[in-house]
């Protein structure tokens, strides 16, 4: 197992070199003077100057890149103008707000998600099964930002259950923060939870018609126990996966969730850039959420074998 | 030899079947109704729409759904707002199915040529759809979007970046599976040219797969599309898009929420519709390909 | 009709009895029939071998008995009895009490037959503790000891093992032990050997004979081949197309088998004492798809002895003009008619 951790680990870093490859290139690929847009319109020629001198713009690329690649490791990510700050103190103020609300919604979309596709898998076909997959396809066919929007048009302004919009209310409390969190982490779970049951639904299916099973039942195991000791952790490889690759969903999704309720993350941090092309930020937010996704599916991989037996040996 | 004839029926009595299959599958039928009316309202724009979608009326801002001759209503400048959704349906069409199409062609001949040649090439854009996958969801298709600068061509660009490598590695699997299946050896041995066994006998099998998965993405541009636009990475104001449309009424929510709410709608119906044909086609097709990547 | 199951001298009242059992797959539009009218008994302690090519309806029958029937699978007619216990009518937690302590079951490949994410010794374990309220501690000793009894080395360490880390085997021995966990009266092998060499195969059958002998269970043996039921059961019923065709002792079936498909089997069977047939002849044909069902007798289109009568009319299973307990379901007797036409003409 140990073995297994450390290959995968030496695995992800040409993955982790290539992100910030990616990243980089995304400044290059800015038409015009790149220091009109890193800086904003308002610098002056000198400021320019000195950045065009910093970032090395008269370099090769791949001196460019050197200096990028070495400045990220200084915790360097240039400087954001809309903030007024360093990116780097932009995104780590903001890392914990996303990440709460990302892993309350994975959370949820998880348990929801499995729940569901394991009750309509009990009894394929059946109105409840059909019931599960028309909620699956509305889920799935609505741009969360809509969904939030109506969300806090019926339980924010017209039953005025929940606050609409913001992370905590006056006193700070942490039933505050919890009644905040509650319209925007189903936001974000919403396509998630639909993705999650509908493959849990099949990953069950696919494993119930095995010899394994009747096997259970001839020696008279209960149907409780066949569909939440034999199915569904034989279905549960599967199942980790596309959890894992929803993490990904949710991490982006993230951008759009927080922009609707105003959340202060690092996707409405990004949303603010976009209105005023602080492309340093974008640059900056984009990498922090795809390296966090390359190390949550590292995460994965290892749950993964830790699911299916016949992984630990290899 | 028994199996092989029976899976082979007349060429007449394929096709008759395969119009009982799409007509008998439920939920293909109303996805292709869904999106040909939307499609309907695209072509037929200047003709349908009851007003101009650009035109402003100061005199009528916000105006209910319902309430007077403007059927769903005016946003926040008194443009008509039904007007402006039949316009939008240009929009959103274009930016579901161009991408699609661009990154399927591109994605796929990637992914014919890696499988089919196989070595050092393979595994490098192996290696780059490895990395490309590591950016979730719609990130990479932000960034790309906001350093060309908001607007249409550079959303269509972006989301055909995102969108490649998906279509790449579903081709590429296809033709790997193929490749060394009997028939191809016999080509081979028969002296064909590459570029014939690659066109003549490896592209149609691809083809398939390729359509089904490519459908099912064009429901997920839908979204897409609309989530750049909502971020103002889109066609710019007044340009009647339905994403920019919801992002400029939610500032009205509390008092005027069908601005935001009744574009969404569409893009919902217009998303749903594809959805519906993609898995419709998806079920018809080999079961396969119902465990691609989602 | 007649219970000719019990044709064969049966000292004590049945354990299990089938009476004229039918299962059918899909609605009634299209429907597809793939048992009809089975009857069968084991009487305590008794074997018997239900022999057939695949697809005959064998193992569906049994699946109908322990109702484990796959989805779109019922039973359409007919009785099972189970100790006195009409196994059909039972609620869902009865039947869960008669499975696997009245009736178990051996599947034929044992890889895919046991959960491949729980050790052996989990799932052997499952029913005694969630069914029959034994301990852990005293589950795991009766496990251990239950690995030893079908001759697992090391039973103890094996219990923590996964599937996958056995051979093919050691598999086969854990899943018998794991169906008589629970003393069953009826064991039920489906096709216990099949996935095994040739050696092993000789090993699993003499161990489910012994526990079959030691444990004072009947055994009810599914096969394809004939080969296999010699010297472990007391009597043999012969399958084709979803019916019994021929009921009889192991030693009456071998020595004088009545009816038509039962000598091809034979013929196309080397004899398990080692004597080689001189002619090992495979039947010509394919049974038929239970879905485009024969007319008459099934086993006519492929039949040596056919006449006109068996195209149109279903013959009953009735003791034949050579009289005795041995019921056959055919218009001809093979050892008194010559065949009507050659084989090799009914390969057309």
């Amino acid at each position: 197992m140990l073995s297994f951790i450390l290959n995968r680990a030496l695995q992800i870093i040409p993955v982790i070199i290539g992100v910030t490859i990616a990243t980089f290139l995304l400044a290059q690929i800015i038409p015009g003077d790149p220091a009109d847009v890193l800086l904003g319109s308002t610098a002056s020629e000198e400021t320019r100057q000195e950045l065009r001198t910093a970032l090395g713009l008269s370099e090769p690329v791949y001196i460019q890149y050197g200096i990028y690649l070495k400045n990220l490791l200084q915790g360097d990510l240039g400087q954001s103008f809309t903030f007024a700050e360093p990116v780097t103190q932009v995104l780590v103020s903001r890392l914990f707000n996303t990440s709460l609300l990302a892993i309350a919604a994975i959370i949820l979309a998880s348990i929801v998600g499995v729940a569901a596709g394991t009750w309509a898998a009990l009894k394929p076909g059946s109105i409840r099964d059909q019931g599960l997959s028309v909620v699956v396809l509305f889920f799935n066919s609505m741009p969360s930002f809509w969904l939030g929007l109506v969300l806090i048009l019926i339980f924010g302004l017209h039953l005025r259950l929940l606050p609409v919009g913001g992370m905590d209310d006056a006193t700070g409390s942490l039933a505050g923060l919890a009644a905040h969190m509650v319209l925007p982490t189903f936001t974000l779970a919403a396509w998630s939870l639909a993705v999650i049951a509908r493959m849990t639904r099949s990953a069950i299916l696919d494993v119930i018609n095995s010899d394994y099973i009747r096997t259970a039942r001839s020696r008279g195991v209960s149907e409780a126990r066949i569909v939440l000791r034999h199915a569904l952790p034989n279905a549960m490889p599967t199942v980790i996966t596309v959890i894992g690759m929803q993490m990904g969903f949710l991490l982006s999704g993230a951008v759009l969730t927080e922009t609707v309720f105003s959340w202060p993350g690092i996707g409405l941090a990004m949303y603010q850039a976009i209105s005023t092309r602080d492309i340093p930020l974008i640059q900056g937010g984009i990498l922090v959420l795809a390296i966090a996704f390359v190390l949550i599916n590292f995460v994965v991989d290892i749950l993964y074998a830790y699911f299916n037996p016949k992984i630990k040996l290899a | 030899m028994a199996t092989m004839t029976q899976s082979i029926p007349a060429a007449s009595e394929q096709k008759e079947s395969v119009l009982r299959r799409v007509l008998s599958n439920g939920s293909l039928v109303i996805g292709l109704i869904i999106v040909a009316i939307i499609i309907f309202a695209a072509v037929f724009a200047h003709w349908i729409a009851p007003f101009d979608p650009l035109h402003v009326d100061p005199l009528a801002r916000y105006q209910r759904p319902f309430s007077g001759w403007h059927i769903l209503g005016t946003d926040e400048i008194g443009r008509d707002i039904l007007s402006r959704l039949i316009y939008g349906a240009r929009f959103a069409l274009l930016v579901a199915i161009l991408p699609t199409l661009i990154a399927l062609v591109i994605g796929g001949a990637i992914g014919l040529l890696a499988g089919y040649a196989g070595g050092i090439g393979d595994t490098v854009i192996m290696r780059v759809f490895d990395i490309m996958f590591a950016f979730p969801g719609i990130l990479l298709a932000l960034g790309i979007s906001a350093a060309l600068g908001p607007g249409l061509t550079s959303m269509i660009i972006a989301m055909v970046v995102v969108t490649i490598p998906a279509f790449g590695r579903i081709v590429r699997g296809v033709v790997l599976g193929i490749k060394e299946e009997l028939y191809v050896e016999a080509a081979r041995t028969l002296g064909y040219s590459h570029a014939r066994i690659a066109l003549r006998h490896i592209l149609p099998n691809v083809l398939g797969p390729a359509v089904v998965y490519g459908t099912l993405q064009t429901g997920r541009n839908v979204i897409l599309s609309a989530s750049l636009s909502f971020l103002g990475l889109g066609p710019q104001p007044p340009t009647p898009e339905w994403g920019q449309m919801l992002a400029s009424g939610r500032t009205a929510i509390a008092t005027a929420a069908h601005v935001a709410t009744i574009p969404g709608l569409a893009i919902v119906l217009l998303a749903i519709g594809f959805n519906l044909i993609g898995d419709g086609a998806r079920d018809m097709m080999d079961p396969r390909f119902t465990k691609e990547r989602s | 009709m007649t219970m000719h199951s019990n044709a064969a001298p049966s000292p004590a009242a049945p354990i299990l009895e089938v009476s004229h059992l039918g299962v059918a797959y899909g609605n009634d539009a299209r429907k597809v029939q793939v048992v009809h009218d089975v009857s069968l008994a084991v009487s305590p302690g008794e074997a018997l071998g239900i022999v057939g090519e695949s697809g005959c309806g064998k193992s569906q029958t049994m699946l109908a008995v322990l109702r484990l029937l796959p989805r779109g699978g019922r039973v359409s007619g007919g009785a099972v009895r189970f100790d006195g216990r009409d196994v059909l009518a039972l609620s869902a937690r009865d039947v869960r009490g008669i499975r696997g302590h009245g009736l178990a079951l051996i599947s034929q490949d044992a890889l895919t037959a046991l959960n491949p994410a729980m050790t052996i010794g989990t799932q052997m374990a499952e029913p005694l503790i969630h069914y029959d309220g034994v301990s852990g501690a005293q589950a795991r000793k009766r496990c251990a000891e239950l690995l030893d009894l079908v001759g697992i080395p090391g039973a103890t360490s094996r219990l923590g093992s996964y599937p996958h880390e056995l051979s093919g085997g050691m598999r086969q021995r854990a899943l018998i032990a794991m169906a008589i966990s629970a003393n069953p009266k009826v064991l039920i092998a489906d096709e216990p050997t099949t996935a095994l060499d040739v050696t092993t195969q000789a090993q699993i059958l003499q161990l489910i004979d012994r526990l079959r002998r030691d444990l004072g269970m009947a055994l009810i043996l599914i096969t394809h081949d004939l080969g296999v039921v010699a010297g472990v059961t007391d009597r043999v019923a012969v399958m084709y197309a979803g019916r019994v065709v021929e009921t009889a002792t192991t030693e009456d079936l071998f020595a004088s088998p009545r009816h038509p498909y039962t000598k091809a089997l034979l013929d196309s069977t080397a004899r398990i004492e080692g004597q080689v047939s001189d002619r090992l002849s495979p039947i010509p044909g394919l049974p038929p798809d239970p879905r485009s069902p024969v007319s008459g007798c099934a086993f006519h289109p492929r039949c040596s002895y056919v006449r006109d009568v068996c195209h149109q009319d279903l013959p009953q299973l009735v003791d034949g003009i050579a009289g005795g307990e041995h019921p056959v379901r055919c218009f001809v007797d093979p050892f008194v008619t010559a065949p009507a036409r050659r084989a090799g003409e009914a390969a057309r």
